[in-house]
């Protein structure tokens, strides 16, 4: 049985590794490669590191930073931040990185999507959407560039844009629960899942494996991406790397997926 | 030695990892010369078949491969793609594979299933099929990361090594004498996947 991926994210700024509310206020919670030795002890699904300051700053991909992470990751790594060209995913997937994320380029320019694909294959290539919810109207609405730049498009038509433009995954990323550590947005989550055939990751708002079981009852086979949770401890946040076992991990899955 | 083959596809680094910790030595082959004192080889790849086979073709090393694998009888693990193209054909483009496996790479989407999700992503199940040395000392549950929207589909029961389910059941190992393929990524597949490379190693 294919199951559901339970994917640690790490948001890395300047070479550090940090946590984010809402998308601001990042905390310094340590080194990142320091982070993956510990989630390769703990044989956790996925990886995905994600370069906050990349593309809001304009700047390019930090290759060594990559390479290091690469070298280190003996689980299948997702990068993502500043990724502009074919040649950077190209150079990216060459340093031994599984899947390169790809958000405010891929919105600019769908046609990046199939152009990547076409070099590296479509199950490398992961379209990201940093969603906020429109409170009056009660839809929801892509941001870029850190949540900086609002598209005004929905993230139910990228996701199928980029799906029929050669997309192999689609994450999605509520910033309006980001840091909050109390659950998921479902309604968005189950919205995307039955508006695509590709692979579906969530991220933003998982406080305890609870929420990642609701999650997965919801939805079904999908990635539970969660930064905060295997990151911080308790109540206090207290940065304390953590990872579910194998057989906690099963457990959530299966009864989950009974309770669907 | 066991050299990876580098024709610019595939995780090289990752495979090199592994061994490293297994304290196995490998070495990166990128020319015929380098290639010819390989004991063992391992072919990595991921993308497009068409363009698996062209790199593979343009590396210089096709013929020393040919000659090593088919004529010496080293033993070859072919990975994703690189799995994918010991067979004749894919549906995924028109060049002709090496065809050291019987059969042909169908594409998920051809099973016609409408709720199949597409790539099949993540960690699955794979059950032995075959006496394969592969899978020796693997738990019963033992899981391997997969990524990928073909399949292999044998001609000949007995090369099935392993199968998986997704949509239908699949060759997600295959093995004929000296070549062996499997389909899910055994460089990240933690302490399953590198039992098995450690298994080819011993071989």
């Amino acid at each position: 049985m294919l199951r559901p991926r339970i994917t640690p994210c790490l948001l890395v700024r300047n070479g550090g590794l940090v946590k984010t509310v809402h998308f601001g206020e990042p905390k310094y919670v340590g080194d990142p490669i320091n982070a993956v030795k510990i989630f390769n002890e703990k044989e956790a699904d996925e990886l995905i590191v994600l370069d906050i300051d990349a593309t809001a700053q304009g700047a390019q991909p930090n290759f060594r930073l990559i390479a290091q992470f690469a070298a280190e990751c003996r689980m299948p790594l997702c990068y993502g931040g500043g990724i502009k060209t074919v040649e950077q995913a190209k150079a990216i997937i060459g340093l031994g990185v599984e899947k390169v994320a790809i958000s405010s380029a891929a919105l600019e320019s769908p046609r990046l999507i199939s152009v990547i694909a076409e070099e590296i294959g479509s199950q490398s290539v992961v379209v990201v959407l940093d969603v906020k919810k429109r409170l009056a109207a009660g839809d929801y609405e892509v941001w870029t560039h850190n949540g900086q730049k609002n598209s005004g498009k929905s993230p139910v038509q990228i996701a199928q844009e980029a799906e029929s433009h050669g997309a192999g995954e689609i994450v999605v990323n509520s910033i309006d629960n980001d840091g909050q550590m109390k659950g998921y947005d479902l309604e968005l989550a189950l919205w995307v899942r039955k508006a695509i055939r590709l692979p579906l990751t969530v991220l933003g708002g998982a406080g305890s494996l609870a929420d990642i079981g609701r999650l997965i009852a919801a939805c079904g086979v999908v990635g539970a991406a969660a930064g905060s949770l295997f990151v911080f401890k308790g109540s206090y946040r207290a940065v304390l790397i953590n990872y579910p076992g194998q057989s906690q991990k099963e457990d959530l899955i299966s009864s989950a997926l009974n309770h669907g | 030695m066991i050299k990876i083959i580098d024709y610019g596809l595939g995780n090289i680094r990752a495979f090199q990892n592994v061994y490293k910790r297994l304290n196995i030595e490998v070495s990166v082959a990128r020319n015929a010369d380098e290639l010819a004192t390989a004991s063992k080889v391992v072919l990595p790849g991921v993308g497009a078949f068409d363009h698996a086979m062209e790199l593979l073709n343009q590396s210089g090393m096709r013929k020393a491969l040919d000659t090593l694998i088919l004529t010496k009888g080293v033993p070859v693990l072919g990975v994703c793609v690189g799995m994918q193209i010991l067979a004749r054909s894919s549906d995924e483009g028109q060049a002709p594979g090496l065809g050291w496996i019987e059969g042909h790479v169908r594409g998920f989407k051809s099973l016609r299933q409408d709720q199949l999700v597409i790539p099949h992503m993540g960690w699955n199940d794979v059950q032995p099929k075959s006496s394969t040395k592969l899978f020796d000392q693997l738990e019963s549950k033992a899981r391997f990361y997969f990524l990928h929207s073909y399949y292999f589909q044998c001609d000949r029961k007995e090369d099935i090594a392993a199968v998986t389910s997704y949509g239908t059941e699949f060759s997600c190992a295959v093995n004929a004498g000296n070549i062996y393929g499997v389909q899910f990524h055994p460089e990240k597949s933690h302490h399953f996947g590198a039992q098995l490379l450690k298994n080819f190693a011993d071989l």
